[in-house]
């Protein structure tokens, strides 16, 4: 194949000039996956039919002068933590195995009235608990830049999808990092959005109140497209924010065009001097620092204390509210159930056979913070850690526009290298936490690569709301050091 | 230890504290658009949400909070923020295996209802009275349709959200008469102002109590029995009997009350000790983090107290029996019907004689609306009913004896007393000079029908009757017209 | 900051969970280095913190009180593990609520 289109902006704009058909630009895509999905394993489902008949509608609206929207023919993979109705939905448990959702998420609704075509659900790690796809009950993911690598996680299946040229675009969940450190590892750009700026109706719930959807792209622009394609209030949402969604298009333009000269960005002291970062991510991030300081932005250090217990406090929010979010999944209405005497037994045999190891821990580890006793010591504590977190990036913001780090202090770890210990996976994420803890938008994107061709990521962090500035940054970053294209293996 | 001492001359005295739920009028569900009915057919008023399918999320409805603003402008709540919580325990009729309540910071805080207790009024305090959903309806399969012998359980989730406020009292009852009357007024102000149907057979208000017993002068409380499962005032009143008698006796002989559930049973008019758990229920309660907490807007709490009058039967009662020298009792029998005691007041400002308009409305007003099962609202009745009725006793038309035979009349036909009165022929003309007169006249007029009189043609009496009637537009006393012809012929 | 293996029953309990032998041992030690992990967090002294449940402020959200089209029910049924006269079948309930 020659020439191949892979980035959403251009497919988009091709399809809706009709230049190329839908219908073409997904069999690209499909070829590819056939070809090369069994190396990989970034899906869990491949809906062949199902996208072929909404590339051909796409394509008859254009034929009949209409337009199909910002993502026209688009080929998009879904994290199959998100429900679509019709799909069978798993969020990579076994627990979930064979269940219909009846209705469809909001993102995934909106990204399709915007013409995107879906075509596939994505592996992750079960209930989106995880850093490595390795917790996925049902495949192995390799990173497709490197196959005896994890693509991380637990947006493994989306990222690895996009960096094998297996969807031009998707979407993940990122409740500590799951749609950034998997976009690191594997060399693509991933964005969490503010959370409630995307709806969470029909995500199937991991951590409430840290959850948020959000783009993987081969470019910023292309995550830019998507976020603004899903963005916005939904009345199906009680914790999406209320408003007019402002165009961050232009931000990528002006990053673009502008660059950021004069702009301040800061280095987080906690997050970039941290004991166990890869000595090759931080020649990386700091070749990459200077290339953005040459360009024009002015470099400031700023310290954020309370980042050092950010990732004690996400370890007990997250498993606490997991714990109660995974109680439904109860072998009563839907899913799985295994044989018990009397409805208890069946509850707790339905669960033990249904849950992975990570899924357990997590909601033994969570129940115990809220339990009687240590609920003050525990999940309180973490919550007024989180009010901490929230108060010193914001005064870390009055001192710089946005805030940088590595993604991840390391680049994509060997498949099985972290499996036996937990606390060495949840390491991982330690400089994606916090955006979470506060809510703020940040975005990766790849900076670089080792010598062995394994991708860095450069985390850009901007204020509440700030998309916007967040992509003309990352846009602007993006154009100094060049875009990672996919492996096309 | 406990403050009951085992002394057969003490005299114990109950302690009694109510749970009240009530389920809301409303269109809707609490946290979804499913309707909120009763009897409809099993599982069809199901969504996402109040199925608790994964990735569903809750949304407030307006008028729930609306309505539990109400009841506590009523009652003189302190209404303010509102946080719901999760309360985590597993049961399969709650779909979620988690219920959204509120906790500490309930919609309604304190407030009181005041009673009717020996001929005054009598306070009972309210800790609280929030907003909470409710749960599916459960159908034991077993011989006896109860749960302890039952073999599988059938679940119908058309009840699981329905909008419930949960009303707490403190524990100032002292007497299961007194329960009676805390139920009764709070049943009228619930139902006056349309908060809810109140109905306890269709179990749209459900009451629980905490009852224990201590000696008479004692300060401590005894220990506390939770007993369920009463399904009308009655069956309260006969609970609570019961189970005062039970730990009295228990106190009595030296024994000790445990703290436990009991269930009421209607069949042997006991309660029953329920399965007891092998440990404390510990709920794990922690803030709902996908609801926001609700800050609610002064001016709107202002405009929904300014629409709630002063609906306490109670103290209307009172009011009513010093202002007119009412019997307390019969006064009593008419505020806790809907609309009965505003009507009896509209009548006597026109007009009507309070004393009797009170009998009509406690005596035929009440058995017309026990015999038809209907509603004072659904009366078809001209204005001034009462007043007309009063005038009528007091011109000599109708004696009180048929004041009241018309007025039953008058509720059944919806014509107005005057109307009944002279249809029915119930009126007595006391002037016979004026009678006289007409009969000498109508006899005057009609010779041809007096000669065949005198002829032996007894028939045609009749027709001169029929004119004084006519003459006297059925004014007349047909038996007395009768008596003057005689006498003239 | 160590967790015991009574706690650990107890919270299996709690969770629904049939734990198995391996499964306690393991849970044991791993939820004590993870709590171990979070003992400087929780000895950071918080005086006056408020806590915080949701990170980005915002109104709460009222619906108004319109019916919404229900699903229908036999696509409701069709996913359960056991359905009896329209309803949702499970094994007896040992305890009240």
């Amino acid at each position: 194949m020659t020439a191949v289109i892979t980035t959403a902006a251009g497919i988009a704009r091709g399809v809706r000039s009709g230049e190329y058909p839908a219908a073409r630009v997904l069999e690209e895509y499909l070829a590819r996956i056939a070809a090369h999905e069994d190396r990989i394993g970034a899906f869990l489902l491949v809906a062949q039919e199902r996208a072929r008949a909404a590339a051909e509608a796409i394509d008859a609206r254009v034929a009949a002068g209409e337009d199909p929207g910002l993502l026209a023919g688009v080929p998009l993979a879904v994290k199959d933590a998100l429900c679509l109705a019709g799909l069978p939905t798993t969020a990579g448990s076994k627990i979930l195995q064979g269940w219909h959702p009846p209705y469809t998420a909001t993102a995934v609704a909106r990204l399709e009235e915007a013409g995107a075509v879906v075509v596939g659900k994505t592996n992750l790690d079960e209930f989106a608990m995880g850093s490595s796809n390795e917790n996925s009950a049902y495949k192995v993911c390799r990173n497709p830049r490197g196959l005896d690598r994890v693509p991380g996680g637990s947006s493994g299946g989306s990222a690895a999808a996009v960096a094998a040229g297996f969807a031009s675009v998707a979407i993940g969940s990122d409740t500590g990092g799951s749609i950034r450190q998997p976009a690191s590892l594997c060399g693509v750009v991933g964005m969490k959005p503010t959370y409630g700026r995307v709806s969470r109706y029909g995500l199937i719930a991991f951590a409430s109140s840290l959850d948020q959807i959000g783009p993987l792209a081969g470019t910023v622009e292309d995550a830019a497209l998507v976020y603004q394609s899903m963005a916005g209030a939904d009345p199906m949402d009680a914790t999406s924010i209320p408003g007019d969604l402002p165009d961050v298009l232009s931000g990528v333009k002006e990053g673009r065009e502008a660059g950021i000269a004069g702009m301040r960005v800061a280095l987080v002291t906690e997050l970039c001097e941290m004991e166990g970062t890869d000595p090759t991510v931080a020649r990386v991030f700091e070749e990459t620092v200077k290339k953005l300081e040459k360009s024009g932005a002015v470099l400031v250090e700023v310290s954020v204390p309370s980042l050092v217990h950010a990732l004690s406090a996400y370890y007990l929010i997250a498993p606490a509210e997991c714990s109660s979010n995974l109680a439904r999944f109860d072998g009563v209405r839907f899913g799985l159930r295994e044989a018990g005497d009397d409805v208890e037994a069946m509850n707790r045999a339905t669960r033990e056979a249904g849950f992975g190891p990570e899924v357990k821990r997590r909601i033994m580890l969570g129940t115990y913070a809220l339990s009687s006793g240590y609920i003050d010591a525990y999940y309180g504590k973490a919550q007024r850690i989180r009010t901490l977190v929230i108060r010193d990036l914001e005064a870390a913001f009055t001192q710089a526009d946005v805030l940088l780090s590595p993604t991840s202090p390391t680049v994509a770890f060997p498949l099985g290298a972290r499996t036996d210990d937990p606390m060495s996976m949840y390491i991982s994420d330690i400089c994606t936490i916090p955006a979470n803890l506060a809510g703020i938008p940040a975005l990766s994107l790849p900076c670089g690569t080792d010598d062995a061709g394994l991708p860095v990521g450069l985390q850009v962090m901007a204020p509440v709301l700030s998309e916007s500035l967040l992509f003309r940054v990352a846009c602007a970053a993006e154009t100094l050091i060049g875009a990672l294209p996919p492996v096309l293996l | 230890m406990s403050a009951v001492a085992s002394d057969p001359c003490v005299d114990y005295e109950a302690v009694i504290g109510l749970e009240v739920h009530a389920e809301l009028k409303t269109k809707t569900k609490m946290f979804c658009g499913c309707r909120n009915e009763f009897g409809a057919k099993p599982n069809t008023n199901v969504c996402p949400v109040c199925l608790g399918l994964p990735g569903a999320l809750p949304v407030t409805n307006r008028k729930a909070i609306e309505l539990a603003v109400r009841f506590g402008a009523a009652v003189d709540a302190k209404i303010g923020r509102a946080v719901f919580h999760r309360k985590n325990y597993f049961y399969p009729d709650m779909p979620k295996d988690f219920q959204i309540t509120q906790y500490d910071e309930p919609i309604n805080a304190g407030g009181k209802v005041e009673i009717l207790d020996a001929g005054a009024l009598h306070t009972i305090h309210l800790t609280r009275a929030h907003l909470e959903e409710d749960t599916g309806k459960s159908q034991h399969q077993g011989v006896s349709g109860r749960i302890h012998d039952a073999t599988s359980t059938l679940i119908d989730y058309n009840r699981a959200g329905v909008p419930l406020l949960e009303i707490v009292s403190e524990p100032d009852i002292r007497t299961p008469d007194q329960a009676k009357q805390y139920v009764n007024e709070l049943r009228a102000v619930l139902g006056f102002l349309d908060i809810s149907d109140v109905k306890m057979e269709e179990g749209s208000m459900r009451v629980d109590a905490n009852v224990s017993v201590r000696p008479v002068g004692a300060e401590a409380f005894g220990v506390k029995v939770e007993v369920k499962n009463m399904n009308s005032v009655r069956s309260l009143v006969r609970a609570l009997t019961y189970e005062i008698e039970r730990q009295t006796v228990v106190y009595r002989e030296g024994g000790r009350i445990v703290q436990e559930t009991r269930h009421w049973e209607e069949e042997d008019g006991r309660t029953h000790s329920m399965r007891s758990k092998e440990e404390a229920a510990d709920y794990r309660y922690f803030p709902e983090p996908d609801l926001v907490p609700i800050t609610l807007d002064q001016a709107w709490i202002e405009a929904i107290s300014a629409e709630v009058p002063g609906v306490f039967p109670s103290r209307r009662a009172v009011q009513l029996a010093e202002q007119y020298g009412f019997d307390l009792d019969r006064v009593a029998s008419v505020v806790y019907t809907p609309g009965l005691c505003d009507w009896v007041e509209a009548e006597i400002a026109i007009g009507a004689d309070p004393l009797r308009s009170l009998n009509w409305a406690s005596q035929e007003v009440m058995a017309h609306l026990n015999e038809t099962g209907g509603e004072v609202a659904g009366l078809a009745l001209s204005k001034g009913v009462f007043a007309d009725l009063s005038s009528l006793i007091d011109d000599g038309t109708l004696s009180k004896k048929l004041a009241r035979e018309v007025l039953t009349e008058v509720l059944v036909s919806g014509k107005s007393p005057r109307t009944v009165v002279s249809e029915k022929g119930l009126a007595q003309i006391s002037d016979e000079s004026e009678l006289e007169r007409i009969v000498a006249e109508v006899i005057g007029a009609n010779p041809e029908t007096i000669e065949k009189i005198r002829a032996g043609n007894k028939k045609v009496v009749g027709f001169l009757v029929g004119q004084v009637m006519k003459a006297t537009k059925g004014a007349a006393n047909p038996e007395a017209v009768h008596r003057l012809i005689d006498s003239r012929l | 900051m160590s967790i015991s293996r009574e706690d650990v029953l107890h919270v299996a309990k709690l969770a629904r969970l049939a734990l198995s032998e391996e499964e306690i041992s393991l849970f044991t030690v791993q939820l004590g280095d993870i709590l171990n992990h979070a003992a400087a967090a929780c000895a950071l002294d918080t005086e006056g913190v408020p806590p915080t449940a949701h990170p980005v402020p915002i109104a709460h959200l009222l619906r108004e009180d319109e019916p919404r089209p229900s699903l229908a029910r036999g696509l409701v049924l069709e996913e359960a593990p056991a359905v009896e006269a329209d309803r949702f079948r499970v094994p007896r309930i040992l305890d009240e609520t």
